[in-house]
């Protein structure tokens, strides 16, 4: 089976200028590289402002890189219509992407009157409602009512049946399950699942760790806005070498056990093994950053 | 015995008529308990929380009582709860984080706060209860915005409890946090549950695997009814409403795949509250429904401590 990179993120970096006349630097996206396959769910975790959402609105075309490249499919993001027909963003707090004053299946319309003009009324009423469906949802509930009126779950959904009208390869899903209870949440993630199984590349962005495993074949995980371990989810999860995707495990808190201190990392894989640049490549696949012990004398720059 | 609700129902005017949110609820919460209140959205947590402490324009006391140490609040009289609030019952709300008032300096907020309530800031005890919850003494002098999510949530913590209320109601205080903050969140709620600065706590969440790693007791409800009451325990490792065991088995462990098992959502929603159907309120997603659960079931104790609405139990 041919799998190509549907999405690819090299050396990319973010600097957000703040303060008085933009006078400081931030840098919020620190040499960032990953890649998501098609058909492939990546997920990439790591506690608020590491940078997560930065990284989704850089795939996104909604704020430019300041260095690396990032690449849909081989070509460059290039921000317009033919992009976000293969393109979507959903995010975390449906709400915003609603207006008030209007029903909320406008957002079904809106696509309609972009790319799908020519289809004619009664066949665009049908794809509608299948794709409704397809996100669980009853049409007759959700249709023709206004934001206010429906549930944060069945917005968030309604959002994702709306990307689903669009010839979708790439979906960046950024936190959109915290807003739901346990068992909208598994339904999200069960539909993600599906689409996945038809080829869409899912960029699957959140802080919660057990939604993250449950669907991903691989998981980045960022921490200030540098990548310190990635690799198969399995490998991250079940044998993490990062101190800190070990604190972050043993932060989740567990239905059948109580929580437990993160085990100790004694030595630093990334200088033990002499890597180069950034990363130590552990076992095929996984690799993980310097583990910055108290004693660390190399270059974690 | 600190909390003693009894039969307690509360619904919202609107304008297509009553939305009972609370339609019947009897629980206790002993000295010292956390009780963890589950439940999906919509199925009265916040309803509850706030008849606790102060009902909103739109909410009406239909029926039952609350007593606090021997006590009963006269929860529909929205003066007299005056004497009761922050003193007795505090809450932390949903949404807490932002609700901070944003033009003022922590320090000078509850300096006014305390005014307000005829009491003297005592400045060496914040910055102690500060301490205790892990924040340096200057964010006294930092704006809300200057804070991270993590450090307001504890602020309000903080504030809420400074008079050493009998009971503190803490509603989804820890959803918006990620992993490592809304446990050190977590933990500090038990540190001020063991040093006494409340006596016992109403935890609200929809994240059931954080309740039964604070909670003492976990009570689940449904479409605004009593489903299930354990001990945290208990509740998690051998529930017996059918509902539960579904909520139990909607949650992914780390480490769980979708490759090896596909979690099952559960089918449906809750009925609507404007005319909620007689009998159970579970039957139309029930996979155990037959006949018999046209008719609403009592609230059995099946096992000390052990609360369970569902004839077939
Ligand atoms: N102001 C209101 N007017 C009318 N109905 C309301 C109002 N507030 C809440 N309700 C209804 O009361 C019921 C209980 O709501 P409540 O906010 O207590 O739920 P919850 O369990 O806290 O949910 P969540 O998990 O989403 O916070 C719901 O059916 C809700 O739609
Ligand atoms: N528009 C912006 N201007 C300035 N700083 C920003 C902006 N957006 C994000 N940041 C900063 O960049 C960092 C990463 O933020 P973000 O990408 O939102 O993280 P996450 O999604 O992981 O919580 C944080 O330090 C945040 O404060
Ligand atoms: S009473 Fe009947 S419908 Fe209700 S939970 Fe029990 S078995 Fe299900
Ligand atoms: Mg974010
Ligand atoms: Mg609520």
């Amino acid at each position: 089976m041919l799998t190509s990179d549907m999405l690819k993120l090299d050396n990319v970096t973010k600097t957000y200028r703040v303060g008085a006349l933009g006078g400081k630097a931030v840098t919020a996206v620190d040499r960032v590289s990953f890649d998501v396959r098609a058909g492939e769910v990546v997920s990439l975790i790591g506690e608020s402002g590491s940078g997560k959402s930065t990284i989704g609105r850089m795939i996104l075309g909604l704020t430019p890189v300041t260095g690396g490249s990032i690449t849909v499919a081989g070509a460059p993001v290039r921000p317009g219509r033919d992009y976000y027909r293969s393109v979507q963003g959903v995010f975390q707090d449906p709400f915003s992407c609603y207006n008030p004053v209007f029903k909320a299946d406008r957002v079904f319309r809106l696509i309609k009157e972009t790319y799908h003009p020519g289809v004619p009324e009664d066949e665009w009423a049908a794809r509608v409602r299948a794709a409704v469906r397809d996100v669980r949802l009853n049409p007759g509930e959700v249709l023709g009512k206004y934001p206010h009126q429906l549930s944060g779950g069945q917005l968030q959904r309604m959002l994702i049946a709306r990307a689903l009208l669009l010839d979708l390869k790439l979906l960046v899903a950024d936190e959109i399950t915290s807003m739901l209870d346990a068992s909208t949440r598994v339904d999200v993630l069960n539909l993600l699942a599906d689409l996945k199984a038809r080829g869409l590349a899912v960029l699957y962005v959140t802080h919660d760790l057990a939604l993250g495993t449950y669907l991903a074949e691989r998981t980045v995980v960022l921490w200030r806005g540098t990548v310190v371990e990635r690799g198969p989810t399995e490998q991250v999860f079940g044998d993490p070498l990062h101190p800190y995707t070990r604190r972050l495990l043993a932060a989740v808190p567990r239905l059948h056990a109580p929580w437990e201190d993160a085990p100790e990392v004694r030595s630093c894989l990334y200088h033990d093994t002499g890597a180069v640049g950034g990363l130590a490549e552990a076992t095929p696949g996984h690799f993980v950053a310097c583990a910055r012990l108290s004693d660390c004398q190399g270059d974690v720059s | 015995m600190s909390l003693t609700v009894t039969d307690l129902r509360v619904s919202y005017q609107t304008l297509r008529g009553e939305v009972r949110a609370l339609d019947g609820v009897s629980f206790t919460v002993a000295d010292g308990e956390i009780l963890g209140l589950a439940g999906e959205s919509g199925c009265g947590k916040t309803t509850l929380g706030k008849s606790l402490i102060r009902l909103d324009g739109r909410m009406r006391h239909a029926g039952g009582t609350v007593e606090l140490d021997g006590r009963e609040l006269p929860i529909a009289d929205d003066r007299a709860m005056n004497a009761f609030r922050f003193r007795e019952v505090s809450l932390v709300p949903q949404y807490s984080m932002s609700a901070l008032n944003p033009t003022r300096k922590i320090g000078r907020m509850v300096a006014e706060l305390l005014r307000s309530r005829g009491e003297t800031p005592d400045r060496a005890k914040l910055e102690s209860r500060l301490a205790q919850v892990g924040l340096p003494r200057e964010v006294l002098d930092r704006y809300p915005i200057e804070l991270s999510g993590g450090m307001r949530q504890r602020v309000v913590m903080v504030i809420s409890t400074l008079l050493d209320p009998s009971l503190l109601i803490a509603d989804e205080i820890t959803s918006a946090l990620d992993v490592s903050t809304q446990q050190a969140v977590a933990r500090a709620l038990l540190g001020f549950r063991d040093a006494g600065h409340v006596t016992s706590m109403v935890f609200i969440t929809h994240d059931l695997a954080l309740t039964a790693r604070i909670a003492d007791t976990i009570m689940v409800m449904y479409a605004g009814r009593l489903a299930e009451k354990a001990p945290a325990e208990v509740l998690v490792e051998q529930p017996r409403h059918p509902y539960t065991r579904l909520l139990v088995n909607a949650l992914p462990e780390v480490g769980a795949r979708h490759a090896g098992r596909r979690l099952t959502g559960i089918a449906g929603s809750p009925p609507s509250l404007l005319d909620p159907p007689p009998g159970c309120r579970f039957r139309e997603r029930c996979p155990l429904a037959d006949d018999g659960c046209a008719e609403q079931p009592p609230v059995t104790e099946v096992a000390p401590g052990h609360h369970v609405a569902c004839w077939k139990v």
